[in-house]
């Protein structure tokens, strides 16, 4: 299975994940202090900023899109409950 | 004749600078304002009116449940149909509370609000069930009503994501919104007549614009080189006698003052600790001695026993480290931890590097606790935590004097990278 590595930058962690993990299932494992609320794409409480790496995440779906707009999200900004690592990505707590 | 107005008798608006007036409300008997500030004499909301040769702009309106107020006073100076802009500097509800009636008395208006504030604006007239277009303005946008015009200055989280002040070129007056207020209810409205406001501004700051420091100072830069008579917030006095000192006062209030003390490229990182029966104490003075070994970091320890919660906060905004210990009673951190860990709202903690230890006797939760308290509040927390069951051995005093290394290392860049772990090997 190909994979990929995401870099959490606020503990300085990098994690070899399966290409189409989701950011959620590894972020808590490893003690990042990306936090959550509902897990499933309406709360926003996940935002989590993208260093570098942007296009190495799944496309954001409609409702991630309208999430992020509702709670003001920057530019750069994606849910870690929906992202999924598809490439080399950094990411931060926003 | 009385030397100097007073709006509590006056029913009409309040000319302070040729065809500009105030046509705000007061508020005298309010104690409590959004619930996290006090005031020992009330506030006003003060909106204003300024007339053109092409029509009349307002900027911002009142409290809902003093609108009555504010259309008397504006009633007074003009004609709804002569309204051609509505500006609101600030949508938070005692500033936009009049806004849907004001727009349904003057629907020919256009009205001018920041970028961010769209979604507010939507948010505030979701029970109303109506639609108001808009425009948004960021800095350097204008819009004149014939001889005047009013220029945007875009100073967000100042302190909403929406706030945005507006400068009357031709008069130098500064509309600002929140900046430069204070809840301060007095009748004689300017600043050379009220009384003394001094610590109901300070407290204004220390509450609400703390947070913000660097937005402060960001919308300085735009302030500070503007010619002002006369900085016209949206409470408290009007202050147009010497205003700059004000923003001089605000610039000095944002600014670090632990910067005069350290040099640099020195990090600050203090350590809180409470201890029943010294364990977690030894733990925290082993800590604190693998911090000291590294060189780059001043390192404080301090016995939450012996202080109190407000100077800590005060140590907390300027640190770049912070490290919590707590023993564990009955499955918590005790209280003075938690004391502290609630009074953070008025300072910015995000991307602070922190961790946590403890002695404990059965289960020792307390740490996992205080840390994912920090990651709610927006710290890093890189480093597990460390517990220690009853009295730390000498090999676990060792092991707290290497965490003080590690997150010393950590908080000046020198820790050697970690290595790349696989996602299957985790639990």
């Amino acid at each position: 299975m190909p994979k990929a590595k995401i870099t959490f930058a606020d503990i300085e962690q990098t994690v070899s994940v399966p290409v189409g993990t989701r950011v959620i299932e590894v972020s808590e494992r490893v003690g990042s202090g990306i936090i959550y609320g509902c897990r499933e794409c309406d709360c926003g409480t996940c935002i989590m900023h993208v260093e570098e790496g942007w296009n190495n995440l799944s496309e954001p779906s409609v409702l991630e899109e309208r999430v992020l707009r509702d709670n003001m999200a920057s530019r750069h900004d994606r849910l870690a409950c929906q992202a999924q690592i598809i490439g080399d990505v950094t990411v931060k707590p926003a | 004749m009385k030397p100097h107005p007073n709006v509590a008798d006056a029913r009409g608006a309040v000319e302070f600078a040729p065809q500009v007036y105030w046509i705000g409300a007061m508020d005298p008997t309010l104690r409590t304002f959004d619930i996290i500030l006090r005031t020992a004499n009330g506030t006003s909301y003060n909106a204003y009116l300024v007339r053109g040769s092409d029509g009349v702009a307002i900027i911002d309106t009142v409290k809902e449940n003093f609108s009555d107020e504010f259309f008397r006073r504006l009633e007074s100076v003009a004609d709804y149909s002569e309204i051609r802009v509505i500006v609101l500097n600030h949508l938070e509800p005692d500033h936009s509370g009049a806004l849907p009636e004001l727009m349904t008395r003057a629907p020919q208006a256009q009205l001018y609000i920041s970028q961010r504030a769209t979604s507010m604006l939507k948010g505030l007239l979701k029970p109303r069930g109506e639609a108001f277009s808009y425009r948004t303005v960021g800095t350097g946008d204008t819009v004149s009503i014939g001889d005047r015009t009013m220029r945007f200055l875009h100073t967000p989280f100042l302190h909403w994501p929406d706030t945005q002040c507006t400068y009357l070129v031709e008069e130098q007056i500064l509309f600002s919104g929140d900046v430069f207020g204070c809840h301060f209810c007095d009748s004689r409205l300017f600043n050379d007549k009220a009384g003394d406001f001094r610590f109901s501004f300070d407290y204004y700051y220390a509450h609400i614009m703390r947070p913000f420091k660097q937005h402060v100072l960001n919308a300085l830069d735009l302030i500070e080189p503007l010619p002002l008579q006369i900085i016209a917030p949206t409470h408290g006095p009007i202050l147009r006698d010497r205003p700059e000192r004000y923003v001089a006062h605000y610039r000095e209030l944002s600014t670090s003052s632990l910067a005069g003390e350290i040099s640099a490229h020195e990090k600050s990182l203090i350590i809180f600790y409470m201890s029943s029966y010294g364990n977690t104490a030894r733990m925290a003075e082993a800590i604190y001695a693998g911090v000291e070994e590294i060189e780059g970091v001043r390192v404080s320890l301090y016995d939450l026993e012996g202080g109190e919660v407000e100077p800590f906060v005060d140590l907390i905004e300027e640190a770049d480290a912070l490290l919590f210990g707590s023993p564990t009673i009955n499955g918590d951190a005790v209280k003075p931890v938690w004391d502290l860990l609630s009074s953070l709202a008025v300072v910015n903690l995000k991307g602070k590097l922190g961790a946590a230890f403890g002695s404990y006797g059965w289960t020792g939760e307390a740490v996992r606790m205080i840390e994912d308290r920090m990651r709610g509040l927006k710290m890093r927390v890189p480093v597990s935590g460390l517990r220690v069951k009853l009295i730390p051995s000498e090999e676990e005093l060792q092991d707290c004097h290497a965490f003080g290394r590690d997150i010393a290392a950590i908080l000046t860049g020198r820790r050697d990278p970690r290595p790349v772990l696989d996602l299957a090997d985790l639990a």
